[in-house]
């Protein structure tokens, strides 16, 4: 049982087409890169298979609640310690070692300091340890290796790989190597959509005020 | 769901979370009513139920943005939204959030503000009641407003024009309480309705906020 099927799938951004046609599968233990020029439409892909929007067309099969979305907001707050930030998401997802997320992320060092105060990176790598306490199989990561240091995407990489091995999925979209050598590539740019084709379903109110 | 209430209430109380700032606008306007009708009773008593109202009821809108702004902005909404928890229970909590930190301040308050009206003191325990039933839904109302306007930028003046209209029955029943109870007539009948009101504010509204979220994320 495959954790996630795309089939056919056509996703719009502003009401016109970026890719259609795109079809994969992703099972437990396998990771899948998703490649290709700005704009062709990966974030918005990846918002649909996260369930953040919906698909003009296709359909994407998995199961209910299976998904942990990363894009280029972290979801931190200023205000809140490092600890404080991750433990809210381990209990709004139900559990998860908040230790554990520190230490692989290596941010022990910085648990009881406000999210303000963090670098870019260090907010990035606090934004990759809320993966690990959601408990979740599919990870959905959006750019994940933004702003991160050499060290820091091996340590990303091994993170992945941990939760591949533990018999997860990820579905990354990226541009840099991350030096995951098991991982398949999609290049999305023979997907573009052709212009001049109609939307498959009527735009609808919700678009006009979209 | 705990955890989301909790960290609310740990945001709006921290530095930059805007606590408080309800309660000093309503003293402030409270404050300001006497400099502007003239201190004597004869002119202020009539109209002290009127002021109370309109000025919990501006203060509350004071915050009503940052319901659903600010996490919208870091990402923390996408995320929530992907959650287990569905989106309406996020909209009741953050109602209910804000009301704990805006409109439970602002019954606090309300009876020493009274007496800068010149409110009988037989209408304080109405005024307290009133406020009690009817500030509930005035947060609730405003986390619909701010439901529809998260996505824009500036849309505090959007929101005030959407949610305005719906607080009117509110404020007419609110001050109706506060003015039958001064006069030392039965104010059941608004209370009726104005809890009314609440309640029904309250069964509907998180459906109604959690689809415009929907719409918005999209």
């Amino acid at each position: 049982m495959s954790l996630l099927a795309v089939h056919d799938l056509a996703v719009a951004r502003g009401g016109i087409r970026a890719v259609e046609g795109v079809s994969f599968t992703l099972d437990a233990g396998e990771a899948l890169i998703l490649r290709g020029p700005n704009g062709i439409g990966k974030t918005t892909l990846l918002r649909c298979v996260a369930g953040l929007q919906l698909a003009v067309d296709g359909r994407i099969e998995m199961a209910e609640d299976s998904v942990a979305y990363a894009a280029h907001a972290d979801g931190l707050k200023a205000a809140l310690t490092v600890t404080e930030n991750l433990r809210f998401w381990a209990q709004i997802f139900g559990g998860g070692n908040v230790e554990q997320a520190l230490t692989a992320m290596d941010l022990t060092a910085l648990a009881d300091r406000p999210a303000a105060a963090l670098s870019a990176g260090q907010k990035r790598r606090l934004g990759l340890a809320r993966l690990m306490v959601t408990g979740r199989p599919l990870w959905v990561l959006d750019e994940p290796t933004v702003s991160l240091d050499a060290a820091s995407v091996e340590r990303f990489a091994a993170l992945v790989r941990a939760h591949l091995a533990g018999g997860g999925a990820a579905l990354m979209a990226t541009h840099i190597d991350l030096g995951l050598g098991e991982a398949r590539v999609l290049d999305l740019t023979p997907y573009r959509a052709r212009p001049g084709r109609p939307p498959g379903r009527p735009a609808g109110f919700n678009e006009a005020f979209a | 769901m705990i955890a989301l209430l909790k960290r609310d209430l740990a945001l709006a109380t921290r530095a930059g979370g805007g606590f408080g700032l309800a309660v000093a606008f309503f003293l402030i306007l409270c404050a300001l009513v006497p400099f502007g009708v003239g201190p004597e009773t004869s002119a202020l008593r009539p109209i002290a139920p009127g002021i109370l109202w309109v000025g919990a009821l501006l203060s509350c809108l004071l915050s009503l943005d940052r319901i659903f702004a600010l996490d919208h902005e870091d990402g923390s909404l996408d995320l929530l939204a992907t959650a287990p928890i569905p989106l309406e229970a996020v909209t009741a909590l953050k109602a209910l959030a804000h009301w704990i930190t805006t409109g439970l301040p602002l019954v606090v308050a309300a009876p020493v503000f009274g007496i800068l009206l010149h409110l009988p003191g037989q209408a304080t325990g109405w005024l307290i009641v009133s406020l009690l039933i009817g500030t509930p839904a005035l947060s609730m109302l405003g986390a619909f407003g701010a439901a529809i306007t998260v996505g824009l930028r500036r849309g505090g003046l959007l929101l005030s024009l959407l949610v305005l209209p719906l607080y009117i029955p509110t404020l007419i029943f609110g001050t109706e309480i506060i003015r039958r109870g001064a006069e030392g007539g039965d104010p059941t009948t608004p209370i009726l309705f104005l809890a009314g009101i609440t309640a029904g504010v309250m069964a509907l509204v998180p459906f109604a906020a959690a689809a415009a979220l929907r719409v918005n994320l999209r």
